[in-house]
């Protein structure tokens, strides 16, 4: 990881480029971010920056990491997260990062938690099939076979089943940089991006390129 | 929510005459051509628009060599050069999708509004 920064998730619209083509895109406002601690391989053994984002109330914060903040001389901050850098030389306890990190065009991997969709059966769940709601069926939307018979006699492990889907980790790779506006610290990322409106987000370099 | 409406507001254009369903308008589309542009026009019907705000979209359906042709436009693209109102059209509904079932010369004409 080259660099990364956290952000929150505004929505989507959709901007026109230099063709007069209509771009999908993803608004997010990225930092301004602050490192809290700096991690080198002397005294940590390996290499990261501690980052943190959106400014609170002192009264938000427990007193441990009141400290914390304050050991880097900052104000509390709502969301801290590690990044583990291949070079952190460039950056001290204190510094800022902000959106202009990333420019247009450049490729990078955003992170967030999908959006939860409670308890689903298969077919939203797995997108298994239905089966056919008339014609004297009685099987619509439940769960087919739960395996062989009496050799395994057992049902394997990590069979599709119903359950709780979403708000979980998720990260679409790949996506391109279309603008960003270091005033207003927003980047526009091309298509859509894992999580709800608000939601907090981690932009880095991508690794496919 | 409001710096998602300054970015679409940055790019809305004013310089759009209005026009609705059945107007005749001639759209200068600029067409690339390598490293060339020019100016190809597309004269029609209003068909339809759609949407609103930045996404806002219009239809315009023109009868060429004896083929209906419809083009949708986005009503706020760059691409356009301008829009000319020709012929303002009387009609009583904003979808003129009946006009795709009409043949030979009925399948251009919409009342002019005359004021």
């Amino acid at each position: 990881m080259k660099k990364a920064i956290l952000g929150r998730k505004l929505g989507m619209t959709q901007i026109f480029d230099e063709n007069g083509r209509v771009i999908p895109v993803t608004v997010i406002k990225a930092g301004p971010c602050f490192v809290v601690q700096k991690k080198t391989v002397d005294t940590d053994g390996y290499n990261s920056i501690q980052v943190g984002f959106e400014e609170i109330r002192e009264k938000l914060v427990n007193k441990p990491m009141k400290g914390h903040f304050e050991k880097a001389n900052l104000k509390p901050l709502r969301f801290v997260k590690e990044f583990r850098l291949e070079d952190v030389s460039a950056y001290e306890v204190g510094s800022e990062i902000k959106a202009d990190v990333f420019a247009a065009g450049d490729k990078v991997d955003v992170t967030g938690t999908s959006k939860g969709k409670g308890f689903q059966g298969v077919i939203k769940r797995w997108n298994a099939n239905r089966g056919p709601m008339s014609h004297g069926s009685k099987y619509h939307r439940a769960v087919g076979s739960m395996g062989a018979s009496s050799d395994p006699s057992r049902t394997f492990k990590g069979k599709k089943m119903p359950g709780h889907m979403g708000a979980r980790k998720s990260t679409m790779l790949n996506l391109q940089v279309v603008k960003v506006d270091a005033e207003r610290n927003l980047i526009l990322v091309k298509g859509a991006v894992p999580g709800p409106k608000k939601g907090l987000v981690i932009i880095r370099d991508s690794v496919k390129a | 929510m409001d710096i998602i409406r300054a970015i679409e507001a940055e790019q809305l254009r004013s310089d759009i005459p209005n026009f609705g369903p059945g107007d005749t308008v001639k759209v200068h589309v600029k067409v690339k051509e390598g490293n060339r542009e020019r100016i190809q026009v597309f004269e029609g019907i209003v068909l339809k628009r759609q949407n609103g705000g930045l996404r806002e979209t219009f239809t315009v359906r023109k009868i060429a060599y004896g083929v209906g042709v419809e083009r949708t436009f986005p009503v706020h693209s760059p691409m356009i050069d301008k829009i000319e109102v020709v012929r303002r059209g009387k009609v009583r509904r904003a979808k003129l999708y009946y006009l795709r079932k009409r043949v030979g010369k009925a399948a251009t004409k919409v009342k002019e509004i005359m004021d």
